[in-house]
């Protein structure tokens, strides 16, 4: 890789950092404006009660907690997928590993707000902390709700740092082509990244211990928002399925927000040499893939029901197949099943538009998921006396509204101020970029010291 | 010796009267909802009064069922509450300790008797009925989960006086204000460790049974109903 190559790469993927153009400025007024009123909602929650939301008895779970299931599944798209991209080595991650880490650490955050704003107390959230005080009072270990706190705080603390790492060179790159005070900024972000070897080496290390420690924390940390339902005798959710269950829907959910955002990325910063028709067609073969496992563990889960006839599941069964909340339920089949087997099966329909309207299916999908889990076995659980219903109320709509705008505002922030493409890992990679030759074969991963590979990125220039 | 308190319900007798429910709200300070909340689906009765009807009209057959706090053992409620909220009290009960619920409501997720309630507002009570709040219970704030306590302001104040005078607590002589104002005597307290008392005898009755036994729960009210339920000429 020439020099020349190499300064268009630069020129390139900094340019959004040094130009802002217009439609920066409507996006970010336009997702702000939400996200206040969402904010707004939030307060007037806190002045006056959760009973401004929608919750009843004994519906005592519903939107808030779809949100938040829904969330922390879409924050699998990014820490996940690279980290299995990177492990296995697949030449064509490298301008997507970074969009993907980005996800996963908004939407962690994002999905992290809503077991607060569900709380009743909010304010007193910090007694999940196992904090040392006077009263020598603890959380509670054997909560599911603690389990979720560590877990979350976990991936988070995972997810930041893997994000992080990589930016390093990146940083010192921006670092060294700009003045002022952004100079001093992307200086102290670099963290006195100068590009020897040794760092190089260290870099590496550190990316692989990551990629790998990662890994069963991005696992776990759904399986054990599962069980948040599944540890609970309530008719539907007391079943071994749901860890697995729960992490595929993840993956699938994640994947298809990935795809929407690289999409929408692809548009707004013209990165059309960099995100080519192959990464959405090879993150569409995923998508399709996870699609069809969803199928399974539906057809698993429901079949198993089914069979068993046991009057308590079969309540909810039926009120999800052909009940009240059977327009969801069928909707939800067409939008993760139907709607992305038949785009994507078809190698002609496996475009990026197609890829495109999958995805926006899958997410519809899989929020219809969540929503389903919970809410129709709340409201059929054992004593049908106890029976009841749940309509949200448009404070939850807001707030819910705010954090998909929320996701958006922050996700043109971050393209706006670090380059959201790995500029050091796509020079690493022998990236050619024109569309018709493909993705480098020779793919060296690993940067050994003394490699051969003429291009070492990041320190000069 | 401990006691472990403990109720049977004799839907034998059950009118379906409902003045426990009414009992229960005045002796525990529960806020009256305002009817346009309570058909949202907010109203709280720590005893309620369930009815199931058999039969197509014109024979039809009303079945009441008083559903409080189960006071269960083995309570589902108590292993889900990360701040220990809900807890195993020394007496066996399912003691909610106000101060301390966040208000996740996971409890009240777990419970298959659906049997707790959430403050979603702060407590209100309609005039003049805010004059007559019971000062031995403390009133509950928004954001917090509550339930049946089977009148523990009376436990502690049977146990100081007994305890004052050297003595256990008489059996017969505590009772809960649902157990109290039933006319009926359908519901029927007591201490289930002493094998001699009224409610430990009548728990042992053949006609008696735990809701959703199956769960494995273990409530400590036991359900007495003559068997079978269901009309004699369907055997």
């Amino acid at each position: 890789m020439d020099r020349t190559l190499n300064k268009g790469l630069n020129d390139d993927l900094v340019r959004p950092l040094f130009n802002t153009s217009v439609w920066f400025y409507a996006v970010v007024l336009a997702a702000g404006t939400v996200v206040a009123c969402g904010a707004a909602a939030w307060s007037y929650q806190l002045w006056n009660g959760i009973g401004v939301s929608g919750k009843r008895w004994p519906t005592f779970w519903a939107l808030y907690l779809t949100n938040f299931v829904f969330w922390i599944g879409i924050s699998h798209a990014g820490t996940l997928i690279s980290a299995i991209l990177r492990l296995v080595n697949a030449g064509w991650r490298r301008p997507v590993t970074r969009c993907a880490e980005v996800i996963t650490v908004f939407a962690l955050m994002i999905g992290a707000m809503f077991p607060i704003i569900h709380l009743g107390r909010p304010w007193l959230a910090f007694w999940l902390f196992p904090y040392p005080n006077q009263r020598e009072l603890w959380p509670n270990f054997r909560s599911p709700l603690a389990w979720d706190f560590f877990a979350i705080n976990t991936y988070l603390t995972g997810s930041v740092l893997f994000l992080f790492l990589p930016m390093i060179p990146d940083f010192a790159l921006v670092r060294d082509r700009s003045t002022g005070w952004r100079r001093r900024v992307y200086g102290a972000l670099s963290l006195g990244w100068r590009g020897t070897t040794k760092q190089w080496n260290r870099l590496e290390t550190a990316m692989q211990i990551m990629a790998v420690a990662i890994l069963p924390v991005a696992v776990s940390v759904h399986t054990i928002v599962s069980f948040d339902f599944s540890m609970a005798t309530v008719p539907m959710w007391h079943s071994t399925i749901f860890g697995p269950y729960f992490v595929a829907g993840a993956i699938f959910s994640g994947i298809a927000a990935l795809i929407i955002a690289m999409a929408a990325l692809r548009k707004a910063l013209r990165l059309e040499r960099y995100l080519l028709p192959l990464h959405f067609e090879n993150l569409g073969k995923l998508l399709l893939l996870m699609s069809i496992l969803w199928a399974y563990f539906v057809f698993n889960e429901r079949l198993t029901v089914w069979y068993g006839n046991e009057p308590h599941e079969m309540a909810v069964f039926w009120a999800t197949q052909r009940g009240t909340y059977a327009p969801l339920y069928w909707t939800m089949v067409v939008c993760n099943f139907v709607v992305p087997f038949i785009i994507l099966a078809n190698p002609r329909t496996r475009t990026i538009p197609g890829c495109v309207i999958a995805s926006f299916g899958v997410v519809i999908g899989m929020w219809l998921e969540r929503f389903l889990i919970i809410v129709p076995s709340l409201t059929h659980k054992q004593l049908p006396y106890s029976w009841g219903t749940y309509w949200p109320t448009p404070v939850e709509l807001y707030i819910m509204a705010a954090t998909f705008a929320a996701m958006v505002l922050l996700y043109a922030l971050f393209a706006k101020f670090v380059p959201i493409i790995a500029i050091w890992e796509l020079k690493a990679g022998d990236f050619v970029h024109a569309p018709d030759a493909g993705v480098g074969a020779a793919d060296p991963h690993r940067l050994d010291a003394g490699a051969s590979s003429p291009a070492r990125p990041g320190a000069a220039s | 010796m401990a006691y472990r308190w403990g109720m049977v319900v004799d839907l034998d007798k059950c009118t379906g009267c409902e003045a426990c429910m009414t009992a229960c709200h005045a002796e525990n300070n529960i806020a009256s909802v305002a009817p346009e909340q309570a058909a949202r689906g907010r109203a709280m009765h720590w005893i309620r009064v369930e009815r199931y009807y058999e039969g197509d009209f014109p024979d039809v057959r009303v079945k009441f069922r008083p559903v409080l706090c189960q006071q269960c053992d083995n309570a589902p409620c108590e292993a889900v509450c990360p701040t220990y909220a809900s807890h195993q009290n020394e007496d066996g009960l399912n003691a909610q300790v106000y101060n301390r619920c966040i208000g996740t409501r996971y409890c009240a997720n777990a419970c298959p008797y659906n049997v707790r309630f959430f403050n979603f507002f702060n407590p209100e009570w309609p005039k003049p009925l805010h004059l007559q709040l019971n000062p031995d219970v403390s009133v509950r704030e928004v954001g917090i989960m509550e339930k049946c306590t089977f009148c523990v302001q009376r436990i502690k104040a049977a146990k100081t006086a007994a305890k004052a005078e050297n003595r256990g607590i008489v059996d017969g002589s505590l009772q809960p204000a649902c157990a109290q104002a039933c006319p009926t005597t359908a519901l029927v307290f007591g201490d289930l460790n002493d094998p001699e008392s009224r409610v430990a005898r009548l728990s042992r009755s053949p006609r008696g049974t735990k809701l959703l036994e199956d769960l494995g729960a273990e409530p400590k009210i036991t359900y007495l109903q003559r068997q079978p339920w269901y009309e004699p000429h369907t055997f």
